[in-house]
């Protein structure tokens, strides 16, 4: 039905298409360390070595666990398997609350505890008026 | 199936339509604003920013849908040797790389009260910023080609390197640990989005995709004239 060069060219783009989709994912599969954006507190609990290194952490602020005192911030992050106490002095976005997501930048000193520089809420992908949201909560 | 595609007849309606185009997308665009910016109601977590995602979300969702048409064509466009779907394509992508630039800057000044930080290197942002670039070349690569040919060719390889990133801006948030939030809208499983929030987004989307016809349209329309005036009978 078609010449043969439609088809050759038909092939050729066919192929371009898996090969560059193949290495694209094998690229990203090996980078996958650095592709994420922060590290979960259970990833964290994994790692054979603590790095000087700045990392990220992320997951929600336990509830009951903002405790401020003097001139520092202390709260515990979590994914509800593993905590990670963190200690941080500065400002902080306003959507940062308890029970919701959170990165925060900085130094692990061990495993349990991390000195922030930097904290970031993280938004969820809920959007609801606030008269829906206390319905929601009265259930 | 070349004689599907007059020049002439092609041109006696691009050159009417983007009144009409420009009538309608004012319209939809009022609408669309006063139920986003006084209507729709606030969140109940970002209050009132939660505005600018009625701008934000269309934007990355007409930019994305457009560079994939854009491959799409060049890509039938070259295996077949179509040029007309290659200029549908060159006058497609400018509105594009607009609202990837659109989509960028407001998820920026939402990025500012909400998480804190105008720029995040996570994997949607960068990849979008990817997006922008590749739509940049994209362009570009048509600006420096003296030889129709040659434009082709460049445009289409551009256009594979390019459409490989759109599916991992869509699922970077999925895959990867991201800064920025998974998608509200889905279309298999129930909404995370609350229907008021919903129409404002639906009707500013079309209202988008009214400003990128506008301006295919008139860019079109363009490329028909320089084909006409060298002389071509047929596209």
């Amino acid at each position: 039905m078609y010449g043969r060069k439609v088809k050759l060219r038909f092939f050729f783009i066919f192929l371009i298409l898996i090969i560059l989709s193949l290495s694209v994912f094998l690229i990203l599969k090996s980078l996958e360390e650095n592709v994420v954006y922060f590290k979960s507190p259970t990833e964290i609990q994994t790692l054979t070595e603590i790095n000087k290194n700045k990392i990220r952490i992320g997951g929600m602020v336990k509830e009951n666990s903002i405790l401020i005192d003097e001139k520092k911030l202390k709260f515990i992050v979590t994914d509800f398997k593993n905590d990670i106490n963190v200690t941080y002095t500065g400002a902080i976005p306003n959507l940062f609350t308890e029970g919701k997501g959170v990165v925060a930048e900085g130094y692990l000193k061990d495993k349990k505890f991390f000195l922030a520089t930097k904290i970031l809420a993280k938004h969820d992908e809920n959007y609801m008026p606030p008269e829906v949201k206390s319905a929601l909560e009265e259930k | 199936m070349f004689k599907y595609f007059e020049p002439n007849k092609i041109f006696s309606i691009t050159s009417k339509a983007p009144k009409y185009v420009l009538l309608l997308f004012i319209i939809i665009l009022s609408i669309g604003l006063t139920e986003a910016l006084v209507l729709s109601p606030e969140d109940y977590k970002q209050s009132h920013s939660v505005r600018i995602m009625y701008v934000h979300v269309p934007a990355a969702w007409i930019c994305l849908g457009i560079f994939s048409v854009v491959t799409f064509l060049s890509l039938i466009g070259y295996v077949f040797k179509i040029r007309n779907f290659f200029l549908i394509s060159k006058s497609l992508a400018p509105s594009g790389l607009v609202f990837n630039i659109i989509a960028l800057v407001t998820g920026s000044i939402w990025g500012k009260p909400t998480w804190g930080t105008w720029w995040a290197w996570d994997a949607r942002i960068t990849s979008m910023l990817l997006l922008a670039l590749f739509y940049i070349l994209y362009l570009i690569a048509w600006r420096i080609c003296n030889n129709d040919e040659k434009a082709f060719k460049l445009t289409t390889i551009i256009t594979i390197l390019g459409i490989i990133n759109v599916p991992i801006i869509k699922y970077s948030v999925d895959w990867w640990n991201t800064l920025h939030q998974p998608a509200s809208i889905n279309i298999l499983s129930k909404s995370s989005i609350h229907t008021s929030m919903l129409y404002p987004l639906l009707i500013m989307t079309a209202a988008f995709a009214l400003f990128s016809l506008l301006i295919f349209l008139m860019k079109y329309n363009t490329e028909l004239i320089k084909i006409k005036n060298k002389g071509l009978d047929r596209l």
